[in-house]
C-alpha cells in the first residue's frame, strides 16, 4: 500500500516536470528523456512516456497506474526549462529526494520568472532596430522600427493575456506593426516600409516552433512534429494576414 | 569595419531575443555570442558567393555546436543557447515577401519565395540536428563505458 502511494507521488512528480517543460517550449525528446531519467533514478525502470504538444501520457509499467496530463498553454520560457532540468539533474544524482523534487517543481510552477514587461518591450525594440541594420536598412528608419517592434511585442503579450487566443493576438500585433510602419512612411519618418515591417515582426516570427517541428519530425516524433508545424503555420499565417491587411489599402 | 559592425549588431539583437525568450540572466551574454557567431558565418559565406540555403545550413551547424559546448560547460539545456542563436538566420524577409506577393496576386513569385523560405528553414533545422548528432557521437566516443543516450534508450525497454 505504501508502495502504491509512493508510485502515485512519483507519477505526479514526473508529469509535473514534463508539463512545465512542454509548456515552456522544450523539445519533445528532451521531455521524454527527462521523465524517463527521473523514473530510472527512482528504480522505476519499466516506465513509458508518450509526449505530444497537447498532452503527456505516462505509465510506470505493466501492472502499474497510467496517468495523463493535458497541456493547453505553450509559451517560450527558457528559465523554467533550465530550472526543471536542474531539479531532474539533482534527483538523478540522488542529491534530493522525490518529495523535495516535487516541492521544488510545485514552486517552479507557481512562480512567474518573466522579467517586467517594460524590459521585454525595450529588448524587442532594440532587437528590431538591430535587425533593421542587419537587413541593410537605412539608419533613418531606426526610430520607426524601434517603436513598431516594441509596440508589437506589447500588443501580443497584453492581448494574449486578455483573450487567450494566440492567433488573434498575433494577428492584431501584426496589424499594429503594419499600421505604425505605414504611418511612419506616410509622415516621412521612415523610407522603406518593407524593411521596417520585416525588422519589427521579428519578435513575433515563430522561428523556435518551425525548427522544433522539423527536429521532432527527424527524431521520429511525427505527432509532435505535425502539431508544432501546424501551430507554426497558423502563427505565420496570422502575422502574414495582419500585414497583408495593411498593405492592401 | 563592416564585419565588426555586423558582429556587434547581431550580438545585441540575439541577446535581446534572449531577454524576450526569458533566458536566465547569466546566460544572456552567451546567447548573444552564439547568435553573433552564427550570423557572421552566414554573412561571410554569403559575401563569398555561397547560396542562402548552404550558408544558413552552415550557420545553424556552427550555432548548434557552440550551443552544445556551452550547454555542457554551463549545465543548461542546449535549447537555451540555440533558440536565440538561430533567430537571425530565420528567413523572415523572404516569408514577408511571399506574403506580399500573394496579396498582390503575383502567385508565381509568391510560390518561388515560399519555396525558398521553406528550403532555408529546413536547412536550419537540418544543421541543428546534424550538429547535435555529431556532437553526441563524439562525446560518446570520448567517454566509452559510461551511460550514453543510446545505451539508455536500449536499457529502457527490457525484453
Amino acid at each position: 500500500m505504501i508502495n502504491n502511494e509512493q508510485n502515485e507521488m512519483a507519477i505526479d512528480c514526473f508529469l509535473l516536470a514534463g508539463r512545465i517543460m512542454m509548456e515552456s517550449g522544450a523539445e519533445t525528446y528532451r521531455v521524454e528523456d527527462t521523465m524517463l531519467r527521473m523514473a530510472r533514478s527512482q528504480n522505476l525502470g519499466d516506465a513509458q512516456s508518450y509526449v505530444t504538444p497537447t498532452g503527456i501520457i505516462f505509465s510506470l509499467g505493466k501492472t502499474q497506474p497510467t496517468r495523463i496530463t493535458s497541456i493547453s498553454l505553450r509559451i517560450t520560457d527558457l528559465h523554467r526549462i533550465v530550472l526543471v532540468n536542474n531539479v531532474s539533474r539533482k534527483l538523478t544524482s540522488k542529491m534530493i529526494t522525490l518529495e523535495q523534487a516535487y516541492d521544488e517543481l510545485k514552486q517552479i510552477e507557481k512562480t512567474n520568472y518573466f522579467l517586467p514587461i517594460i524590459i521585454q518591450v525595450l529588448a524587442a525594440s532594440i532587437a528590431s532596430s538591430c535587425f533593421l541594420l542587419l537587413f541593410n536598412g537605412m539608419w533613418t528608419d531606426i526610430p520607426a522600427a524601434f517603436v513598431a517592434g516594441g509596440v508589437g511585442l506589447y500588443v501580443v503579450t497584453i492581448i494574449h493575456e486578455m483573450t487567450r487566443v494566440k492567433f488573434f493576438s498575433e494577428f492584431l500585433a501584426a496589424l499594429v506593426v503594419g499600421t505604425i510602419a505605414y504611418t511612419a512612411v506616410n509622415f516621412g519618418i521612415g523610407t522603406e516600409i518593407d524593411k521596417i515591417i520585416i525588422a519589427s515582426v521579428m519578435p513575433l516570427v515563430p522561428g523556435l516552433l518551425i525548427t522544433n517541428a522539423v527536429r521532432d519530425l527527424m527524431a521520429g516524433h511525427f505527432t509532435a512534429g505535425m502539431a508544432k508545424g501546424a501551430e507554426a503555420f497558423l502563427t505565420a499565417f496570422a502575422i502574414g494576414s495582419g500585414i497583408a491587411l495593411v498593405l492592401s489599402f | 569595419m563592416d564585419y565588426l559592425l555586423q558582429a556587434l549588431l547581431s550580438f545585441l539583437a540575439t541577446a535581446c531575443f534572449g531577454v524576450v525568450f526569458n533566458a536566465p540572466t547569466k546566460a544572456i551574454p552567451y546567447c548573444g555570442f552564439v547568435g553573433a557567431v552564427g550570423w557572421m558565418v552566414y554573412y561571410v559565406l554569403f559575401e563569398y558567393g555561397l547560396e542562402e540555403v548552404q550558408a544558413s545550413f552552415l550557420g545553424a551547424f556552427i550555432v548548434a555546436i557552440i550551443a552544445h559546448l556551452f550547454a555542457r560547460r554551463y549545465m543548461m539545456p542546449m535549447i537555451v543557447f540555440s533558440v536565440s542563436g538561430i533567430i537571425p538566420l530565420v528567413p523572415g524577409g523572404i516569408a514577408y515577401n511571399t506574403m506580399r506577393n500573394i496579396v498582390e496576386l503575383d502567385y508565381i513569385t509568391g510560390l518561388q519565395n515560399g519555396m525558398r523560405a521553406f528550403m532555408i528553414s529546413g536547412a536550419i533545422a537540418m544543421g541543428l540536428v546534424f550538429a547535435e548528432v555529431i556532437m553526441q557521437l563524439l562525446f560518446r566516443f570520448m567517454r566509452k563505458g559510461k551511460t550514453s543516450m543510446q545505451s539508455f534508450v536500449k536499457a529502457k525497454r527490457p525484453r
